[in-house]
């Protein structure tokens, strides 16, 4: 695969001058190196709910494990970067079933596979093969699990998770609310990729500063494809439509 | 009033009570006499009376006589000696639990009975509740939440061991819901732990009082229905009631009727006090706007609905109580919050704009008028659009001949079930068996399959899921002894926070502030209410809105507030918000369809209407009392096809779902439909009466009940509608817990969405317990999937087509409603594409 093809129903974007495929499935495909990344897949959510009394169903994993089996199968990716809280809690690598564990290991064989720690598995002890580290610098691109603040030089080029970006749009009848990559140009937060991780709206104050408003472009994951949508369209982050033209006031 | 103080032989009151009923001039009724005999008697009774007919008192009076009776209390050593609990009240408000306390205190202090009475609910103090454990009072008034409460902590065998009597208020109101389903198995806990214990309900007139007489007492399974005592109290004087007549236009849909704005004024200003029901929410900010738009007289008039804040709600009331005085009202514009409550003395006439939608719903709400029974309450009927002057016509008719439509009692729902079983595990361990007998003496579960009882107490001890990984984190446990046990006092702890079976939608605070400046303050601003947040999610800063009978401009969003502005002067862009909004009842249903079938019966109906059913019979024809007509016809670059199934918007809405897929597959190429309480229209860029008349597809293959099979199962897959289901499911049977107050900052990226869990749950497990108690709610609620499946099957075989080359004068209503309901489900994913293409190419030019 050439750098210049996009794969089925990816998005286009680029972070410091890097051409980056957002993928339906919440996954960015760096085609240049071979790079698939990944985001928050908070495995064993559900037994971590489930310690605490929530018996949340303990299918999540497995159907996490499903998404990346079919973009690692389709793409052959040289390298997977998981971009830290890959497990829910630091215990969650021990609670992986047999099963699982296998499945993640038939995935790194032959390629090279590397955590990023989170806030959430920062203190994970088990084995779960890979390399680990903090942050991650790459060509021109940066890989670290929280964003930088908006207006360091860190940001520049970087990609993070974290936040769970989403966003919801206006429709002809009501409004829709997705996953999405929010880019705008400089850096790019993913997606969470986990079955059962929520998303955190774009307009709500953890994102404020942190992308430049005018440039910013939210890639929302539809069923078979990635749609791409201006700022403005995005509700509760939009200019405001009463005349006057400013932005909504940040805090 | 009956006044013949020795009618009666055998002297039915002790002295103490007849001499307080002599200095009164009155005499114990008929039904409050047949009452103390059933107490007497230690049976249970279900009293069937209007309001005025002195209801309260005749519940509670067999209690006072016994408990007056009873011997002086012996002291113990330590002091006081215990006693339990002898009479228990349940009230489905907490406002009418205080109230009727209030009334059932004075005769007590009237005749010096020591018999202590107290209240508990939401709202009183904990060590006045951690008292009332230790030392309980005689009688008890509360709530059905804290009976299950009381019910799950260590001290319930003290408290309810020598119950005596339990009382149900507006039992009615409370059976049909799950709230009812609670209530059903906590009683049958009470009887449990005191095995004479009899319950008594108050109800209203409801269209089946055996089956609410069969609730109150224990049933057999397997065996005939068991039922207590029935008393009925004689009806009053029938209602008044009155169907507007306006000069004006009678409008051909909308639900405003603001045509009739002037002649409510009117009404009003006749009236000492006056109730205006309306059916949404919606609908009343705009009723009230428009009232006062119009209100030249000065008359003084509030607004009350559920969604306003707590305080201004209680405002109105009081000001209620002072009826038509100095500090009073002349009308309050109210939703269905009012339909249960305290009694208000002045409130002599109901109107209600728009159709009621029942027939018992409107005698409910008749009722709030003018509590003599020697006089007759009065309403004013006022129909917002053409069809709903005919079911006003149909609910007066029906309120004359005093026709029931209340819904009938379903079967117990399953994730009730399972915050019952966890709560009788943190009562007490508990042996399955002998739980599975005490659910099954409940009304609501006495079909409940063992298997099934066996999955719920599965799916509360390790989730219930195939893959059985969760055994170390088990909420309850089957020990050596044969007994569940709580694992853990978190456990507990988990399920006191979420007992009950209301579920709020996520709200957010609506916050006024002032941002003449153009920047939002850090703080501060008037709290005004409350609203659902999916509302505020549809909303761009600078959209406006109705609400609290103002104009407001959305600002922002922040956390759990959405910050507004007044707008006074601008145009609401928004035109509506979720309410509740209540179907059509299938009596109703039929009694219009009969009048419509019937043009002798026009007699009654104002001149225009009856011009415009004049009008249909002349260019297509009137639907027959028993069939479905399907008219289609041309119109534009569009072929319409209406069919009139009269089923409630919720099934049309469902039916037009099915539908539209089902014509999809016969390439009819269906470009959308809109659904209203008498009827479903769908267009489409085929010429769908050639089509039909082709026989592809034949009209009984269309509507073949085939389509609740695949075809739904196919659109629940997708529907936003189950997933708001399924939500409360999982919070009450506890899979999820409730967030509490000051809990909403802790991220929603981190708290477990219900949707997330229900696409994960499906995908893996679709016959799991929940997602089967799911679709059992979804049957009922937001899709009546039943009430199309009975329709379906009643059709069958009766469907009619009728091509015509243009619009009927029938369609002309439904055909006005496009483009102003929002159409719920699953075009999402198109029109997102659609957007998306359509702001990049704007964005990119």
């Amino acid at each position: 695969m050439t750098s210049e093809t996009i794969p089925l129903g990816g998005s286009r974007f680029e972070v410091n001058g890097e051409v980056l495929v957002g993928l339906p499935s919440g996954a960015a495909w760096w085609p240049a190196t071979r790079t698939l990344i990944v985001a928050d897949m908070h495995f064993e959510k559900g037994s971590s709910f489930a310690r605490r009394g929530s018996l949340l169903p303990p299918f999540d994993t497995s159907a996490t494990l499903s998404r990346l089996e079919a973009d690692v199968a389709a793409l052959a990716p040289a390298r997977v970067i998981s971009l830290g809280d890959a497990f829910h809690d630091p215990f969650g690598p021990e609670r992986l079933e047999p099963g699982a564990r296998a499945r993640l290991a038939a995935l790194q064989s032959g390629r090279e596979w590397l955590w990023i720690d989170g806030n959430h598995d920062a203190a994970t002890v088990a084995e779960i093969g890979g390399e680990r580290a903090s942050e991650a610098a790459i060509g021109a691109l940066v890989f670290r699990h929280e964003p930088a603040p908006g207006d360091t030089l860190a940001a520049i080029g970087e990609l993070a998770g974290h936040l769970h970006p989403a966003a919801r749009v206006r429709v002809a009848s009501g409004s829709v609310r997705r996953h999405c990559f929010a880019t705008d140009g400089r850096r790019a937060i993913l997606p969470a990729y986990g079955s059962l991780a929520g998303g955190l709206d774009l307009a709500a104050p953890a994102f404020a500063g942190l992308f430049a408003a005018e440039r910013l472009v939210a890639h929302l994951l539809g069923d078979a494809r990635v749609h791409a949508m201006p700022a403005r369209a995005i509700v509760g982050f939009g200019i405001s439509r009463d005349g006057t033209g400013r932005r909504r006031a940040s805090r | 009033m009956t006044t013949s103080p020795n009618a009666s032989p055998p002297p039915i009151l002790p002295d103490r009570f007849a001499t307080w009923f002599a200095a009164r001039g009155w005499s114990p009724r008929p039904h409050q006499a047949a009452l103390l005999a059933a107490g007497r008697e230690g049976r249970s009774v279900l009293l069937v009376a209007p309001t005025g007919a002195g209801k309260t008192l005749a519940g509670f009076l067999p209690s006072l006589v016994d408990l007056a009776a009873r011997p002086l209390m012996v002291a113990s050593g330590r002091g006081v000696a215990r006693r339990g609990i002898h009479t228990l009240y349940v009230s489905p408000l907490k406002a009418l639990a205080v109230d009727v306390a209030r009334n059932v205190e004075r005769p007590i202090a009237e005749m010096g009975l020591e018999i202590s009475l107290e209240t508990r609910t939401g709202d009183t103090p904990a060590h006045k509740r951690q008292r009332q454990k230790i030392a309980p009072p005689d009688i008890l008034m509360t709530t059905p939440e804290q009976v299950a409460l009381l019910l799950g902590s260590r001290e319930a065998p003290d408290l309810f061991g020598s119950l005596d009597t339990v009382i149900f208020d507006e039992l009615h109101a409370l059976v049909t819901s799950k709230r009812g389903d609670l209530l059903a198995l906590d009683l049958a806990r009470l009887r449990r732990l005191s095995p004479s214990l009899r319950a008594v309900g108050l109800s209203a007139t409801v269209a089946d009082p055996h089956e609410l007489a069969a609730w109150l007492v224990t049933q057999t399974p397997g065996a005939a229905r068991a039922e207590a005592d029935l008393v009925t109290a004689p009806a009053g004087v029938p209602a008044i009631v009155e169907i507007l007549e306006p000069e004006a236009r009678i409008p051909w849909s909308g639900h405003l009727a603001r045509h009739a704005i002037p002649a409510v004024l009117e009404a009003i200003a006749r009236a000492r006090t006056s109730i205006v029901f309306v059916n949404t929410r919606a609908q009343a900010e705009l009723v009230f706007q428009d009232l006062w738009a119009a209100n030249d007289q000065g008359l003084r008039i509030a607004l009350h609905h559920g969604s306003l804040d707590v305080a201004q709600r209680r405002k109105v009331e009081a000001a209620m109580a002072a009826g038509g005085g100095p500090a009073g009202l002349d009308a309050v514009v109210a939703t269905s919050t009012l339909d249960l409550g305290i009694d208000w003395g002045d409130v002599d006439l109901v109107i209600h704009v728009g159709a009621p939608k029942g027939a018992s719903r409107l005698a409910q709400r008749i009722g709030r008028s003018n509590h003599r029974l020697d006089e007759p309450s009065r309403a004013l009927l006022v129909p917002a659009n053409r069809f709903e002057v005919l079911e006003c016509l149909a609910a007066r008719e029906a309120n004359a001949e005093g026709t029931q439509d209340t819904p009938p009692i379903r079967a117990g729902a399953l994730d009730v079930l399972a915050q019952h079983v966890l709560g009788c595990a943190v009562a007490a361990p508990f042996a399955a068996d002998e739980l599975f007998a005490e659910v099954t003496s409940a009304l609501p579960y006495r079909a409940l399959a063992r298997e099934t009882f066996d999955r719920v107490v599965d799916f509360v001890a390790t989730g219930g899921y195939a893959l059985r990984v969760y055994e170390r984190w088990a909420k309850i446990r089957l020990t050596k002894d044969g007994l569940w046990r709580v694992s853990n006092p978190q456990i507990a702890q988990q399920w006191r926070l979420n007992v009950g079976t209301i579920v709020e939608m996520p709200m957010v605070k609506v916050r006024l502030i002032s941002d003449a400046k153009g920047r939002i303050p850090r703080w501060g601003g008037k709290l005004l209410g409350e609203m659902e947040a999916y509302f505020f999610e549809t909303l761009t800063s600078g959209d406006t809105f109705l609400f609290g009978g103002e104009v407001l401009r959305f600002v922002a969003l922040r956390e759990t507030e959405a910050l507004v502005a007044r707008a006074p002067g601008r145009d609401p862009r928004i035109p509506s918000y979720w309410g509740g909004k209540f179907p059509l009842s299938t009596h109703l249903a039929e009694r219009v369809r009969g009048l419509l079938a019937d043009p002798d019966h026009w007699r009654v109906l104002p001149a225009q209407v009856r011009e415009w059913l004049e009008l249909q019979r002349a260019h297509s024809r009137l639907p027959g009392r028993t069939e479905l007509m399907v008219e289609t016809f041309p119109r534009g670059d569009r072929h319409y096809m209406v069919v009139y199934a009269f089923e409630g918007r919720l099934a049309h809405q469902t039916l037009g779902m099915l539908l539209t897929r089902r014509m999809e597959r016969a390439g009819l190429r269906p470009l959308g439909f809109v659904a209203n309480d008498y009827c479903l229209g769908v267009w489409a860029a085929t010429d769908l009466g050639a089509a039909l008349a082709r026989r592809r597809p034949a009209l009984d293959a269309l509507f073949d009940e085939d389509m609740l099979g695949d075809d739904l199962e196919a659109w629940l897959d997708e529907s936003a509608l189950l997933k708001r289901t399924f939500r409360n499911c999982a919070i009450i049977a506890g899979l999820i817990e409730r967030r509490h107050p000051g809990q909403e900052k802790s991220g929603r990226q981190m708290t477990a969405s219900t949707d997330l869990v229900f696409d994960v749950l499906r995908s893996h497990e679709p016959d799991h317990i929940l997602l089967q108690a799911t679709r059992a709610d979804a049957a009922h609620g937001l899709l009546d999937v039943r009430r199309l499946a009975d329709m379906l099957a009643r059709v069958k075989g009766r469907i009619r087509h009728v091509a015509l080359d243009r619009i009927s004068p029938l369609a002309v209503p439904i055909l006005t409603e496009i483009g102003r309901e929002p159409v719920p489900g699953t075009a999402g994913e198109e029109m997102l594409a659609e957007a998306a293409e359509a702001l990049m190419a704007e964005a990119t030019a």
